[in-house]
């Protein structure tokens, strides 16, 4: 597959903003850390939320549990799909019991993986809430979600994808709009 | 999400009939799998919806009530369908061929079938006329893929790292499927291997597998970082390759007394169901060197592995 | 297989006619008036034409050692079936062995085969049990047996386990000079074994039949033979050892002939990987070593003929696992491709002298006519073409059943059929 680099939506300095500013709205609308706790999904959706963790500990002063949470198990397609399943490590190291979850990923598109995590959640235990956070919100949602808080919202076509690469594991911070120069079955059992 | 993991399969083949000729890559893949997988095992819903309208078949024409009970817990585990066929492979005592069993499975479009049979090749012999994919729990003294892998994980996770590991099996090296499983994926993940056992129950050119060899358990104990005490079959003094159990015992036995006199006790693996006192003492058994109750949670998250990897469709070309 | 009735005066033209007791190898022509042999190479004049397109035309070659299951075993094999077998794989005649129900250990049944082989060309010479239900307890009447058609006397795919009972089979058969054929094998050295012992099957996990129940039975019964002064001949040689213990018999005078199949000289216990059941058979595929041996022994003339073991079962008995199928392989019509294909063409032996490992040689051990190329000679002809590409393709076999190794195998050098008396049997006809 190839895919070719149409935009970069933000780069480092870009993405830090974003998240001082998700960071700040996640306190403000959560009125502070009670019960709060952070679940990051595989794999860039860690990423993001240790970046949040880390911004949220600064300004408001405290220590928010956060988590790992793999969706594969749980995801709709993994009778349809053309690959074996990836199965990453979840870990979760408290009761979700009564708890605040915000749940992070890196970009919300059909929904399908944020429901295959929210039933992941249920299967955990009983939440007293779920929110969502997603660093991209690309649109044409093929499940009746809603992310809470969003980092940028960027409208795009089907061809087109949006590529979050993150220093932890890309060597470098930035947003960028691919478009796709051939598509292929085994690229497509890719994204969700 | 888009993964940079490497493209492709993480198992190349669609059955897993052997671990001879399977990558370390491979095995470790297996590994992480199930490593990832074992968390399920301790949350209060002890359930994936993973394998939700797969139907797995377990097929044991030889009685082992413990591999039947993990694979059955890791198919439950998934939300598999799942049926279990009992019955006796003997051709003597045999009610339908193996063929038509073949051909009932198919005509029932099961999606996984899990074999275990007293004849080595059974498992390829059902893939070959299957469209299911077929997993082997045993055939005969041929292969035992998924203990192998359990081993593998617990000595995994005993050592961090399998490679340079020095791992002696003991026992009745000749008529047993876990040896060479076990050879086969140690070796691909770079561990040396010794078997060890009276010259009966050695099998011929053994050393074509890239294993020591010594009859001295003594000797390997010394040298051995773990060792894996293999079931003795009861019925192997019966057809004359012991003299007695007792003997055996004396000889070969893993007891205290004989770890006591090593510098450090390696760890030890069992395949279970252990018989106390002729392979294995029971103080050995019940020590803290003993990891047999690690096997047994890893053979279930081991298997779950397996299907999950095996469930899932096939490359399209 | 319909046998086909030749021209009154038929012409072989342009064949290569080898005839190892003439000392015969040329191409040229073959003239046949009334079954019998009228003119080699005195061209075609007034006679009707076949050109045969370069194939080899040769004395029949006789297979000594097959099972055609019948009576007992039809759905596996017939005597009818197992003479079109032979015919298409291009021999003319076999002797087959008596493990039948019931076995050929009375002259009624022995004259019975005899009997329904009369109806097609391919002859079928009985060998009749060792002992009383090939049993191991009782002698069978050999001089009887001798005189309704037995060529040999065989317990074929059992031992003759008691020593001293072997050894009044060897004397007793010097009334009849026809042999005693031994399929050497220590059935408790072979316990449970259903393949060679080795690297392979422990890999494979089967049980290994070692070298050893070969090497020991096959001792036993050399010393008997030299002990006694009778005529053994061995079945199925497939181990260094026991053909080291041939030669070593042979040269101290023993009266000792020997057989080897194309299954043992070409595949080892390699191509038991994979399970499959057309690759058990007794004695078992062995390993390089034993394979090597057999090809010199070859050579060297310590083998008298090349014989296919041919051994039908049904698919109920072959499509089950390793274990539990039962022991033997079809032969009949592979043996001359394979021979032709790899060992003639690579030069391993002549044209001549394998020819002579299917005809002559066979047939010496158990004292039958040899025919030849000669003029007024009966015709009993082998024709196959050198040339011809096939693949062997287990569906178009006239055998009833299909427990070959070889399908699929490609081969160079393609049996045609044969020509006996006045009459053609074959799968590629020539002339129509």
């Amino acid at each position: 597959m190839k895919f070719r680099v149409k935009a970069k939506l933000a780069d480092a300095d870009g993405m830090r903003r974003t998240l001082t500013r998700l960071a700040h709205e996640i306190i403000e609308r959560n009125k502070g850390l009670q019960n709060l706790v952070l679940v990051g999904m595989q794999t860039r959706g860690i990423h993001i939320a240790g970046r949040l963790k880390k911004l949220i500990n600064e300004i408001e002063g405290g220590d928010v549990p956060s988590g790992v949470l793999d969706v594969t198990l749980y995801r709709d397609d993994f009778r349809l799909k053309f690959k074996q399943p990836q199965v990453q490590v979840t870990s979760i190291n408290f009761d979700i019991d009564e708890k605040n979850i915000i749940l992070v990923d890196d970009v919300m598109y059909t929904g399908r993986t944020v429901r295959a995590a929210l039933d992941a959640l249920m299967d955990l235990g009983r939440a007293a809430r779920i929110q969502l956070v997603v660093l991209v919100d690309r649109g044409h949602r093929e499940l009746p979600l809603k992310p809470d808080f969003v980092g940028k919202n960027v409208p795009t076509s089907i061809g087109e994808e949006v590529r979050v690469r993150m220093e932890e594991s890309d060597g470098e911070d930035a947003i960028l709009l691919v478009e796709r120069e051939d598509l292929d079955e085994e690229d497509q059992a890719d994204g969700v | 999400m888009a993964s940079e993991k490497k493209k492709g399969r993480i198992l190349s083949s669609r059955h897993l009939l052997g671990l001879e000729g399977m990558a370390g890559e491979e095995i470790a893949n297996i590994l992480d799998t199930a490593d990832a997988l074992k968390e399920i095992l301790d949350r209060p819903i002890k359930k994936v919806p993973t394998l939700r309208g797969v139907t797995v078949v377990n097929l044991f024409f030889e009685a082992s009530t413990r591999t039947r009970l993990s694979f059955e817990l890791a198919e439950k585990r998934l939300s598999a369908d799942l049926m279990n066929f009992s019955t006796s492979g003997s051709s003597v005592v045999k009610g339908e061929t193996l063929l038509d069993t073949a051909r009932n499975i198919e005509a029932m479009r099961i999606d996984v079938v899990v074999v275990r049979h007293q004849c080595p090749g059974v498992p390829g012999f059902l893939a070959d006329r299957l469209s299911s994919v077929v997993v082997n729990a045993g055939d005969g003294a041929h292969e035992h893929p998924t203990q192998a892998l359990l081993d593998l994980l617990t000595l995994r996770q005993k050592f961090g790292d399998i490679k340079g590991l020095k791992v002696a099996i003991i026992g009745d090296i000749a008529h047993s499927r876990v040896v060479k499983s076990n050879i086969y994926g140690l070796k691909a993940l770079g561990a040396e291997v010794m078997v060890c056992g009276p010259p009966t129950l050695i099998p011929r050119d053994v050393e074509s597998l890239q294993v020591k060899v010594t009859h001295n358990v003594d000797k390997a104990l010394e040298w051995a970082d773990t060792i894996n005490v293999l079931r003795l079959q009861l019925e192997r003094q019966k057809s004359g390759f012991l003299p007695s159990l007792r003997e055996y015992y004396w000889t070969f036995g893993i007891t205290m007394e004989r770890l006591s006199r090593l510098r450090e006790a390696p760890v030890i693996l069992h395949p279970g169901p252990m018989n106390r006192g002729v392979e294995i003492e029971s103080a050995v058994a019940d020590s803290d060197y003993a990891v047999i109750l690690d096997q047994v949670t890893n053979g279930v998250a081991v298997r779950m592995a397996v299907l999950v990897l095996l469930s899932a469709p096939e490359i399209a070309v | 297989m319909e046998s086909v009735k030749l021209p009154d005066k038929l012409c072989l033209k342009n064949t290569r006619l080898i005839d190892p007791v003439q000392n015969l190898d040329q191409t040229g022509d073959l003239v046949i008036e009334n079954g019998k042999i009228s003119a080699v190479n005195a061209g075609c004049s007034g006679a009707r034409v076949w050109d045969m397109n370069g194939a080899i035309v040769c004395p029949g070659f006789f297979d000594i050692h097959v099972h055609l299951r019948e009576p007992g075993f039809e759905d596996a094999e017939t005597i009818r079936s197992g003479q079109e077998a032979a015919g298409g794989g291009g021999f003319t005649a076999v002797a087959c062995m008596p493990n039948t129900m019931p076995a050929l250990d009375h002259a009624g049944v022995v004259r019975w085969v005899s009997e329904e082989a009369a109806k097609f060309p391919v002859a079928v010479h009985p060998i009749a049990a060792i002992t009383k239900q090939r049993a191991g307890e009782e002698l069978t009447e050999m001089v009887e047996l001798h005189k309704a058609g037995a060529v040999a006397f065989s317990d074929d795919g059992g031992y003759v386990e008691n020593s001293d009972l072997m050894r009044r089979a060897l004397e007793y058969s010097l009334l009849t000079n026809a042999p005693i054929i031994t399929h050497a094998e220590d059935f408790k050295l072979t316990g449970s074994g259903v393949m060679h012992e080795g690297a392979v099957s422990t890999r494979l996990g089967l049980a290994g039949i070692p070298r050893l129940s070969e090497d020991i039975a096959t001792v036993r019964d050399l010393m008997l033979a030299e002990y006694t002064g009778g005529r053994l001949h061995l079945a199925h040689v497939s181990t260094e050892g026991a053909l080291r213990a041939l030669e070593d018999a042979v040269k101290r005078g023993a009266k000792v002939t020997a057989e080897v199949t194309p299954h043992h000289l070409l595949l080892t216990d390699k191509a038991v990987q994979g399970y499959s059941t057309y690759t058990k058979m007794k004695p078992p595929l062995r390993e390089e070593s034993d394979t090597k041996a057999l090809i010199a022994g070859l050579k060297n003339r310590s083998f008298a003929a090349i014989a296919t073991d041919h051994a039908p079962h049904t698919s109920d008995l072959k499509e089950v696992p390793f274990d539990e199928a039962a022991f033997g392989i079809i032969g009949l019509e592979t043996a001359v491709g394979l021979i032709w294909d790899k060992l003639v063409m690579t030069e391993q032996i002549t044209a001549s002298y394998m020819v002579n490992l299917f005809c002559a040689g066979p047939r010496e051990i158990v004292n039958l006519p040899v025919p030849a190329i000669k003029v007024g000679e009966a015709v009993e002809l082998t024709v196959f073409h050198p040339d011809e590409k096939w693949t062997v393709d287990t569906a178009e076999f006239y055998s009833k059943s299909n427990n070959s190794p070889y399908a699929g195998w490609e081969l160079t050098g393609r049996p045609w059929g044969i020509l006996k008396g006045s009459l053609w049997a074959g799968r590629i006809q020539p002339g129509f």
